[in-house]
């Protein structure tokens, strides 16, 4: 019996991904192997079901096919073996594929989840292999995300795997002190999958795949695996009050529009109004953190109306908590542009002489940004005209130096 | 994040035609397994020699797209001779490769100590947050 494949079913196949993995993960106690041998079964799954139909039972179908491909591997690296050293006495261990109960544990996936997030490993290899073994995307697809050759994707991939092979980090689920340990590690890796998306997302790389939506999907299967925590809905909620905007955040020229001239008729509705339910329950359980602050911002920005209905008085609270609990030159530095929106420019600019100093930010773009921003509102042109200069000579995002430059052309054709 | 590193070389630096058979193979046997190196770790997006300045060409905009100089320009005292384009997690392992690179071996098996500019290459710009 199978079912037609329709336009669900890729998506039901990239769900499965990590329960198969995890399932195959524990029964062979190799999480590298496995992981290759999934893989091999996604993309057989990906060839045979368009034409065959989708399993009854797509879950036990992959499992199956996964746990053949390592068996066989196995027994070729045993063979292989043998011919070598002409000893013949582990086939015995062999599990064979009968064996492997089709059952699942459904803390599988998020063994997976706190093993790729291991902070053993670079982020760029945490992202990578969440991307693969979590998501269930190809190796193509993460290297058509990140703008590198499918062969220096998987090379990152295979290194990441040999990382956890390496570290002997045991495939079970972590203690609940462990996990709390562990948690910032796997939000910030969700975080910086969603970042890498949202910066993407602009740009002449249409046809890149979209890591924002991945990174949604991602933070929302792990909310489900951990619906009490009330960081994870903290991202969630950041993540879906962002994404709200970017129908309006680039023009038709893929132009930057900043958040206060925004048609803010683009802006997704669903997406803010599900983000902020997700924060209201998050933040009824007590403690903040440094997601759920980010998303109450975000949040009050989504609600304004027009951008002078801002409610910035409190966003200033918001950035005022948010500097205690991430005391970020970054932070900083908002918050003197919230301090400016309450009680005028000077004010901001007088937050920002501290930043002067701090080796970490002082000759960043942003501080040079802010500032021109801050002095045009005091209606010292010529400053301002110096510093949007500045700025857009020390960015590394193309949009940002344009939209920089067009900021000082405005002010010096004045 | 992506860096461009670009090795410069001397114009008046044809002298790798007349290097040592031995030192010269030993200098791109260095370059492979350094491209091997980037390569197994994942941070290698390419990597590129480019041909002698001799075989440059200067174009304009023009009529009939005629380059209008041939070969070695008089105003330029250095070429690019060869790039790499990394995907690194930071600047700082970016500028380490540029050293290993610039420390290529030359004549003697003597560092080369070329210079290697290393630029960010241009992405997007992050989320409105921290």
């Amino acid at each position: 019996m199978t079912n037609q494949w329709d336009s669900t079913s890729e998506h039901l196949l990239r769900g499965l991904a990590p329960q198969v993995l995890g399932a195959v993960a524990r029964r062979f106690r190799d999480f590298s192997s496995a992981e290759d041998a999934v893989q091999e079964a996604m993309i057989a799954a990906f060839t045979q079901w368009p034409q065959q139909g989708v399993p009854d039972n797509p879950r036990g179908w992959l499992i199956q096919v996964a746990s053949r491909r390592l068996t066989d591997q196995m027994r070729s690296e045993i063979a292989r073996r043998e011919r070598e050293t002409a000893v013949a006495a582990e086939t015995e261990s062999l599990t064979s594929p009968a064996e492997i109960e089709l059952d699942m544990d459904p803390d599988d996936t998020l063994i997976l989840l706190f093993m790729c997030c291991h902070p053993a490993l670079t982020p760029s290899s945490a992202i990578a292999l969440t991307l693969r073994a979590v998501g269930g995307l190809t190796t193509a697809e993460i290297a058509n995300a990140f703008l590198v050759p499918e062969a220096t994707m998987a090379q990152r991939i295979s290194r990441a795997k040999q990382t956890i092979k390496a570290s002997s980090i045991p495939f079970r689920l972590p203690s609940p002190l462990e996990r709390t340990e562990r948690l910032p590690a796997v939000l910030h890796v969700l975080y910086l999958i969603f970042s890498e998306g949202y910066a993407s997302s602009i740009g002449s790389h249409l046809q890149r795949f979209d890591l924002a939506r991945e990174a949604i999907r991602l933070a929302r299967n792990t909310k489900t695996l951990l619906p009490n925590n009330a960081e994870v809905a903290g991202l969630l909620a950041l993540m879906l009050l962002t994404d709200a905007r970017r129908g309006a955040r680039t023009g038709r020229d893929e132009e930057l529009i900043p958040l206060d001239r925004q048609d803010r008729s683009l802006w997704d509705r669903e997406e803010i109004s599900e983000g902020i339910d997700l924060l209201t329950a998050a933040l009824a359980k007590g403690s903040v953190d440094l997601y759920q602050l980010q998303a109450a911002i975000a949040a009050v920005h989504d609600e304004a109306a027009r951008a002078e209905d801002t409610d910035w008085p409190q966003i200033l609270a918001l950035y005022e908590l948010l500097k205690r609990v991430a005391p970020t030159p970054m932070v900083t530095l908002n918050h003197a542009i919230a301090a400016a929106m309450v009680h005028g420019p000077a004010k901001g600019l007088e937050l920002l002489k501290a930043l002067d100093r701090d080796p970490r930010v002082a000759s960043h773009y942003r501080l040079d940004s802010v500032r021109a921003h801050l002095l045009e509102k005091t209606g010292d042109h010529q400053a301002a005209i110096k510093h949007y200069r500045i700025a857009a000579a020390r960015t590394t995002s193309i949009p940002e130096r344009n939209y920089l430059i067009t900021q000082a052309a405005r002010l010096a054709g004045d | 994040m992506k860096y461009i590193l670009m090795m410069n070389t001397m114009k008046a630096g044809h002298d790798v035609l007349n290097w040592p058979k031995k030192d010269f193979q030993a200098h791109i046997g260095f370059m492979m397994s350094v491209n091997k190196e980037l390569h197994g770790r994942g941070e290698l997006v390419s990597a590129e020699g480019l041909s002698f300045p001799d075989q440059a060409k200067l174009v304009r905009a023009g009529k009939d797209g005629k380059p209008v100089t041939d070969g070695i320009f008089p105003e330029s005292k250095e070429f690019l001779a060869g790039f790499w384009i990394i995907d690194v997690d930071s600047p700082q392992r970016a500028y380490e490769i540029a050293a290993t690179v610039s420390a290529a071996p030359g004549p003697g098996g003597t560092p080369l100590n070329m210079p290697i500019e290393v630029r960010q290459v241009m992405s997007g710009p992050p989320p409105e947050m921290l």
